[in-house]
C-alpha cells in the first residue's frame, strides 16, 4: 500500500492548484493568488473558528503560493497556534509551516519556544521529532540559549527512541553551528563520542556529523573517536552484502556511514597506535582490492555506492601522504577511472588527482598520466570535467613537461568556455613564467595569450611580461621584435597594442637598424592603432612617442607634428592633453642630454612575487591553488604584496628612475603610484619652475644651479635625533602610515604592511629642496639584542640610490619578520651630503610588537575565561594615566583598531570600558593577549589592565599603549 | 552540509525549494532561478556534479542534481560531503517518494507538497544526513500517516470546500 493514498487530498488545495495551473498568464495568476490570499485572511480573522482540517488546507495553500515567489506576510500566528494544538496532524502542519517561512529573527521564536518546551517534555516520541527538526530548521540564538542544555541530555539518555536520538543529534550540531559558545560538551564528550558503537545504525549515521564536526573544532577532546571508527569501519568493510540488512544499499554495506567514517578519520594525523593503524591499513586495502572485483550488480547506483567509498579512501590516503605503497595504488585507481566511461568517475577522478599531484611521492606516478588529461581537456563534451582537466594539468606542471602543458593549454583557450577562459589565462602566466627556461619562449607565449584571449588578459598579466622584459636584458631584443611582428596584424588586441607601446618605447631601438623595423616604421606602425584605443592605452602611447623622440631624434619632427595636432593638444580628455603639451614642451625645451636623462631606460623592478599568482590566489581564495613548491622561498614575503603592487604604467614611464630629476615624473606616474604626498608637491612646483621660466635656467634646474641653491635652506646641524624621533614613534603605534620625519631638507615617509609574523616596510625619502643629496646611504641597524629577537629586518630589497636629486623622492623596503616578542625600535641611520655639508640622522623605525597582532574575536564568556586563566601576578601589567588626547568613544575605538586587536562589543559588563583581544604571532610562538581599558571621563584618567600569555609582552604593551590616550 | 535542496521541472517552475541557510524570499527565488539556468542547459549524459552559481556560493559548493522526467533534484552542498554519496541520497529520496506515491509523478509533487516535506525531513535535517535507510524513512512516514488518519474524520465530497 503506498503511504499516501491519493484520495485523501485536499479538495480545496486541489481546486485551487489546478486553478493556478490553468492560468493563461502571469498577470491572471498573481490575480488568482491574490484572491486566495484575500480569501484565507478574512477566514483566518473571521469570527468563526476554523477547524483542523481548514487550518491544514489554509497552511497548504499559503505554502503553495510561497513557492511560486510571492511573499506570505501573515499566517504565522495561526501556524503557532497550531503548535500547540494535542493533534498530530495540525501540531505537523503548524511545525512545517514555521521551518520554511519563519526565519531565526522573527518575534513569534519566544512563543515557538514555548511550544517546543512542551513537546520535548511530552514524552511523545513524534512530537518531540517534530520539535527537534523546528530547532534544527530554524536554528536561532534563542532557541540555542533555551535547548542548549535539554538536547544533549535527551541524546545520551539511556530511554531515549532511536529516531529521537538521531534527531537530537543533529539537532545539537545545528545549535553548535550557530552558538558554539552555548554549546558545553564538557561532561557529555565521552558519551557522544560513544554513539559511533551504537547498536542502530541510524543514530551512527546523524551522530558521526555532529562528531565530526566537533573534532574539526576541538581535536584533542575528540581523539578517541578514532579508534572507535577505525573499529566500526573495520566491521562493516569486512561485512558481507547482507550483514546490514536495511543499510544495503544496491549490495554495498552502509555506504554512506562508511563515507562519513572515512571523512572523520580525515580529521585527524594517522593514528598513532600501531593496532589501530594496522587494521585501518587493512580496511583501506580491502576498499581497494573490492575496486578490483567484478561488479555485484549492472546498476549504476551499485558501482557509485561502491566508488563513493573508495573515493573518500583514496581521499584519506592523500591526507596521510605517509603510505607510499597505498599512494601508488591509489594513484592507478584514479588512472583507471580518468578512462572510466561513466562521466562522474571521470570528474572525480580528475578531482582526486590534483591534491595527489602535490604530494611528493605521487607527483611522477600522476604525471604519466598526462596524455590522457590533455585528451581529456580536448575531447571532454562537460565544461565541468575539462575545468578539473585544466585544473589538474597546472597541478602537475613542473619543469620537465611545462612546455607541452602550456602549449595545450593555449590551443585549449581558443574554444575554451567564456566562463573558465579568465582563469585559464592566469594559470598560463603563471605556468609560463614559472617554468621559463629562456625567456624567449615567456614572451611568446604571453603575447599569444593576449592574441587569442585579450579580453581575458587582465592588467597584472601584461604589467607582468613587460616587468620581466625590464628586468632580462637577454631578451629584450626579442621581445622589441616579437611585439613589432605583432603589431603587423590588422586587428589587435589593445593589451596588444599597451605592451607593444611600452616595449617599443624602451627597446624599439634594439630593432631599429633593419630597414624593415627603422624608427619610422616603428612609430607609424604604433600610431596606426592609436585611434582605435582607449585614453588610458593612449596615454600610454604618448609617453611612447616622447622616448621615441630620446632613442630616435629622426623621428622628432614627426612626432612633434603629432603632438601639436588639435586632437592632442586640445584633446578633451584632461590626461591626454595634459601629456601632449608637457611632451611637446619638454621635447623642444630641453636639451638632448636633458632629455636623455629624463626618458631614461626604466630601471629593473624589484623582484617581488607574481601579481598574477597573487590575483589567481585571490579568485579561488586561500588554499584553492595548489602549486607545488611554488616559489616556496619568496611566497612569505609574497602575500604582503598586494598593496605595494604598481603597473610598470604606473610605476612612471618617464619618470623612469624616481630619483633621476624628472620634471614629468608626478604627471605620468606618481598620480596613481606615489603613496606619499609630499614629493610630488614638490616636484610639481618645479615643474612649474620649468616651464614658466624657460629660457636658460630651466634645463638647469636638475643640475646644480647656484640660484636654486640660494633659497635652499641653511644646511642641517648633524645632530641626531633620537630625543625627537622616540615621540615619533609613538605616533605610529596605532597606525602604520604617514611622515615619520620631516625637517627643512628632508621628510620621510613611510607605508607598512604586517600579516602573521611578517612585515614590509616602505620608507620614501623626498627630497624637498631644489639640490641633490649626494652619497646618500642608509643603513638600518637593530642595537642590543634586538638583533636576535626581530628580524631578519633587514633584507632591504636592494641598496637606495646613492644620489637624490632636488624634488625627488625615492623608495626603500624593508622585510621585517618577528622571531621573538622585543620591544626596543631598530635603528635607521641616514647620511648624505647636501652643498658640501654631512647630514646625520639618526630615527627610530616605528617596529613595535603590537604590530604583529591578528585580531581574535571571542564571546563574552571565551574572553572571561582567559582572563581568569591568565591570573598570575607576573602576566598582568596595568597603569593609572592621565589622558593625553581626546576621550571621544570613536577616537578611542579607531586607536584600539588601529592597535591591531579585535575590538570585542557587549564583552564587559561595564559599556564605559573597552576589551580587546588579539595574538601576536612570532616566529616561534603566539602570544595570546588581552586588553581591558577603563576611562574615568571626569577625572579624566584611564585604568589600562593588560594579560597575556608573556609577561614581557604585556609590559610592553602597556608601555606603548600609555602614550597612546 | 547540505546547504539547499531544489526540485523543479524542466520549465523551471520549482516544486519544492528547501533551504538550510536563511536567505531571504527574493534571494531564495533568484537562487532556483540561477540554479534551473545552470543545470538546464547541459546535456543529458554529461557529469552529474558542477560548481554552484554565485548567489550560493559559487565554487566552494557544488551541485549535485539527478534529472528524472520531468523533474530535476538539485542537492547544493559544501566541500564536507561526497559528491557520489549525495547522488545516492538523490536516488533514495526519490525511491522513497515512488513508494510514497506509487509511481511518483510531477502531480503529486504539486498536490502533496507537505507531504514531500515530511519525507524529506525524515531523511535530511538541518542540512544534515539524518537516515538514509529507505524502509526506515518509509516506516516513520507510513506511522504518521496512521496517526493522521486515526485524527482526520471523513470529508463528505459534497461539502463547499474552497
Amino acid at each position: 500500500m503506498p503511504a499516501v493514498s491519493k484520495g485523501d487530498g485536499m479538495r480545496g488545495l486541489a481546486v485551487f492548484i489546478s486553478d493556478i495551473r490553468n492560468c493563461k498568464s502571469k498577470e491572471a495568476e498573481i490575480k488568482r493568488i491574490n484572491k486566495e490570499l484575500a480569501n484565507i485572511r478574512s477566514k483566518f480573522k473571521g469570527d468563526k473558528a476554523l477547524d483542523g482540517y481548514s487550518k491544514k488546507k489554509y497552511v497548504c495553500k499559503l505554502l503553495f503560493i510561497f513557492l511560486l515567489g510571492h511573499d506570505i506576510d501573515f499566517g504565522h500566528m495561526e501556524a503557532v497556534n497550531l503548535l500547540s494544538s494535542n493533534k498530530y496532524t495540525e501540531k505537523q502542519i503548524g511545525y512545517l509551516f514555521i521551518s520554511v517561512l519563519v526565519n531565526s529573527n522573527s518575534e513569534l521564536i519566544r512563543l515557538i519556544n514555548n511550544a517546543i518546551k512542551n513537546d520535548l517534555s511530552s514524552r511523545n516520541p513524534t512530537f518531540m521529532c517534530l520539535a527537534l527538526h523546528c530547532i534544527a530548521n530554524v536554528g536561532s540564538r534563542e532557541m540555542a540559549e533555551a535547548f542548549a542544555s535539554e538536547i544533549p541530555r535527551i541524546l545520551v539518555a539511556g530511554d531515549t527512541m532511536d529516531s529521537v536520538k538521531q534527531s537530537a543529534a543533529l539537532c545539537l550540531l545545528r545549535l553548535y553551528k550557530t552558538s558554539p559558545d552555548l554549546v558545553l560538551m564538557g561532561e557529555w564528550t565521552s558519551r557522544v563520542v560513544h554513539l559511533l558503537n551504537d547498536q542502530h545504525m541510524g543514530v551512527v549515521t546523524a551522530a558521526i556529523s555532529l562528531i565530526t564536526c566537533l573534532s574539526q573544532k576541538n581535536p584533542d577532546e575528540f581523539k578517541t573517536c578514532v579508534s572507535l571508527a577505525v573499529s566500526r569501519l573495520s566491521r562493516i568493510v569486512s561485512s558481507a552484502s547482507t550483514d546490514l540488512q536495511d543499510y544495503t544499499y544496491y549490495f554495498v554495506p552502509a555506504p554512506w556511514l562508511s563515507c562519513k567514517l572515512l571523512r572523520l578519520l580525515q580529521c585527524y594525523p594517522p593514528p598513532e597506535d600501531g593496532a589501530v593503524k594496522g587494521r585501518l591499513v587493512e580496511c583501506l586495502e580491502t576498499i581497494l582490492n573490492k575496486a578490483q572485483e567484478p561488479p555485484k550488480s549492472k546498476k549504476v547506483q551499485h558501482s557509485n555506492a561502491k566508488n563513493a567509498i573508495l573515493f573518500e579512501a583514496i581521499s584519506l590516503i592523500i591526507h596521510y601522504d605517509s603510505e607510499p605503497n597505498l599512494l601508488v595504488r591509489a594513484c592507478n585507481q584514479l588512472g583507471q577511472f580518468l578512462q572510466h566511461r561513466e562521466t562522474n568517475l571521470r570528474y572525480l577522478a580528475l578531482e582526486s588527482m590534483c591534491t595527489l599531484a602535490s604530494s611528493e611521492f605521487s607527483h611522477e606516478a600522476v604525471k604519466t598520466h598526462i596524455e590522457t588529461v590533455i585528451n581529456a581537456l580536448k575531447t571532454e563534451r562537460d565544461v565541468s570535467v575539462r575545468q578539473r582537466a585544466a585544473d589538474l594539468l597546472y597541478a602537475m606542471c613542473d619543469r620537465s613537461n611545462a612546455k607541452q602543458i602550456v602549449a595545450e593549454m593555449l590551443s585549449y583557450l581558443e574554444t575554451a568556455d567564456y566562463s573558465i577562459r579568465e582563469e585559464m589565462v592566469l594559470k598560463v602566466a603563471i605556468l609560463a613564467e614559472k617554468y621559463a627556461v629562456d625567456y624567449s619562449w615567456y614572451v611568446d607565449t604571453i603575447l599569444n595569450l593576449i592574441r587569442i584571449a585579450g579580453d581575458y588578459v587582465s592588467e597584472e598579466v601584461w604589467y607582468r611580461v613587460i616587468q620581466i622584459v625590464i628586468n632580462r636584458d637577454d631578451v629584450q631584443g626579442y621581445a622589441a621584435k616579437t611585439v613589432f611582428e605583432a603589431l603587423q596584424a590588422p586587428a589587435c588586441h589593445e593589451n596588444m597594442v599597451k605592451v607593444g607601446g611600452y616595449i617599443l618605447g624602451e627597446f624599439g631601438n634594439l630593432i631599429a637598424g633593419d630597414p624593415r623595423s627603422s624608427p619610422l616604421v616603428q612609430f607609424n606602425l604604433l600610431h596606426s592603432k592609436f585611434h582605435l584605443c582607449s585614453v588610458p592605452t593612449r596615454a600610454l602611447l604618448l609617453s611612447a612617442y616622447i622616448k621615441f623622440i630620446n632613442l630616435f631624434p629622426e623621428t622628432k619632427a614627426t612626432i612633434q607634428e603629432v603632438l601639436r595636432c588639435d586632437s592632442q593638444i586640445r584633446n578633451s580628455d584632461v590626461e591626454l592633453q595634459q601629456r601632449a603639451v608637457e611632451y611637446l614642451k619638454l621635447s623642444s625645451i630641453a636639451s638632448t642630454d636633458v632629455l636623455a636623462t629624463v626618458l631614461e631606460e626604466m630601471p629593473p623592478f624589484p623582484e617581488r612575487e607574481s601579481s598574477i599568482l597573487a590575483k589567481l590566489k585571490k579568485k579561488k581564495g586561500p588554499g584553492a591553488v595548489s602549486v607545488p613548491d611554488l616559489e616556496d622561498g619568496k611566497r612569505e614575503g609574497g602575500e604582503l604584496n598586494g598593496g605595494g603592487e604598481r603597473g610598470p604604467d604606473s610605476a612612471a614611464m618617464s619618470a623612469s628612475n624616481a630619483s633621476t630629476p624628472s620634471p614629468s615624473a608626478d604627471l605620468l606616474g606618481m598620480r596613481s603610484a606615489a603613496p606619499m604626498s609630499a614629493a610630488p608637491t614638490s616636484a610639481g612646483s618645479l615643474l612649474v619652475d620649468v616651464f614658466s621660466e624657460a629660457g636658460p635656467a630651466a634645463p638647469s634646474a636638475a643640475v646644480n644651479d647656484d640660484g636654486f641653491l640660494s633659497s635652499a635652506p641653511p644646511s642641517e646641524d648633524p645632530a641626531t635625533l633620537l630625543s625627537e624621533a622616540d615621540e615619533l614613534l609613538n605616533k605610529f603605534v596605532c597606525k602604520n602610515n604617514g611622515v615619520l620625519f620631516e625637517n627643512q631638507l628632508l621628510q620621510i615617509g613611510i607605508k607598512s604592511e604586517y600579516r602573521q609574523n611578517l612585515g614590509r616596510m616602505y620608507l620614501f625619502y623626498g627630497n624637498k629642496t631644489s639640490v641633490q643629496f649626494a652619497s646618500f646611504t642608509t643603513t638600518v641597524s637593530c642595537p642590543g639584542e634586538l638583533q636576535s629577537h626581530i628580524l631578519s629586518i633587514l633584507r632591504a630589497t636592494k641598496p637606495v640610490e646613492p644620489v637624490v636629486e632636488g624634488g625627488a623622492q625615492i623608495q626603500q623596503v624593508l622585510n621585517i619578520e618577528c622571531l621573538t616578542d622585543f620591544s626596543e625600535a631598530p635603528l635607521l641611520n641616514i647620511k648624505f651630503r647636501y652643498g658640501g655639508a654631512l647630514q646625520n640622522l639618526s630615527l627610530k623605525l616605528p617596529v613595535t610588537i603590537n604590530k604583529f597582532f591578528q585580531p581574535t574575536e571571542m564571546t563574552s564568556h571565551d574572553f572571561f575565561q582567559r582572563w581568569k586563566q591568565l591570573s598570575q601576578p607576573q602576566q598582568e601589567a596595568q597603569k593609572i594615566f592621565k589622558a593625553n588626547h581626546s576621550m571621544d568613544t570613536e577616537v578611542l575605538k579607531a586607536k584600539l583598531l588601529g592597535l591591531g586587536t579585535a575590538l570585542l562589543d557587549d564583552v564587559d559588563p561595564n559599556p564605559e570600558n573597552y576589551v580587546c583581544a588579539g595574538v601576536i604571532q612570532t616566529k616561534g610562538q603566539q602570544v595570546g593577549c588581552l586588553l581591558r581599558l577603563e576611562p574615568n571621563g571626569q577625572a579624566q584618567m584611564y585604568r589600562l589592565t593588560l594579560r597575556c600569555s608573556k609577561d614581557s609582552v604585556s609590559l610592553r604593551l602597556c608601555e606603548l599603549l600609555a602614550q597612546q590616550f | 552540509m547540505i546547504k539547499a535542496i531544489l526540485i523543479f521541472n524542466n520549465h523551471g517552475k520549482p516544486r519544492l525549494s528547501k533551504f538550510y541557510e536563511h536567505y531571504n524570499e527574493d534571494t531564495e527565488q533568484q537562487i532556483i532561478r540561477e540554479t534551473f539556468h545552470l543545470v538546464s542547459k547541459r546535456d543529458e549524459n554529461v557529469c552529474n556534479f558542477l560548481e554552484g552559481g554565485m548567489l550560493i556560493g559559487g565554487s566552494d559548493y557544488r551541485l549535485i542534481y539527478r534529472h528524472y522526467a520531468t523533474l530535476y533534484f538539485v542537492f547544493c552542498v559544501d566541500s564536507s560531503e561526497s559528491e557520489l554519496g549525495i547522488l545516492d541520497l538523490i536516488q533514495v529520496f526519490v525511491e522513497t517518494l515512488d513508494k510514497c506515491f506509487e509511481n511518483v509523478c510531477e502531480l503529486d509533487l504539486i498536490f502533496h507538497v507537505d507531504k514531500v516535506h515530511n519525507i524529506l525531513a525524515e531523511m535530511v535535517m538541518g542540512g544534515m544526513v539524518l537516515e538514509t535507510n529507505m524502509n526506515e524513512i518509509i516506516t516513520q512516514v507510513d506511522s504518521q500517516n496512521k496517526m493522521e488518519k486515526s485524527e482526520t474524520f471523513i470529508f463528505q465530497s459534497t461539502r463547499q470546500d474552497r
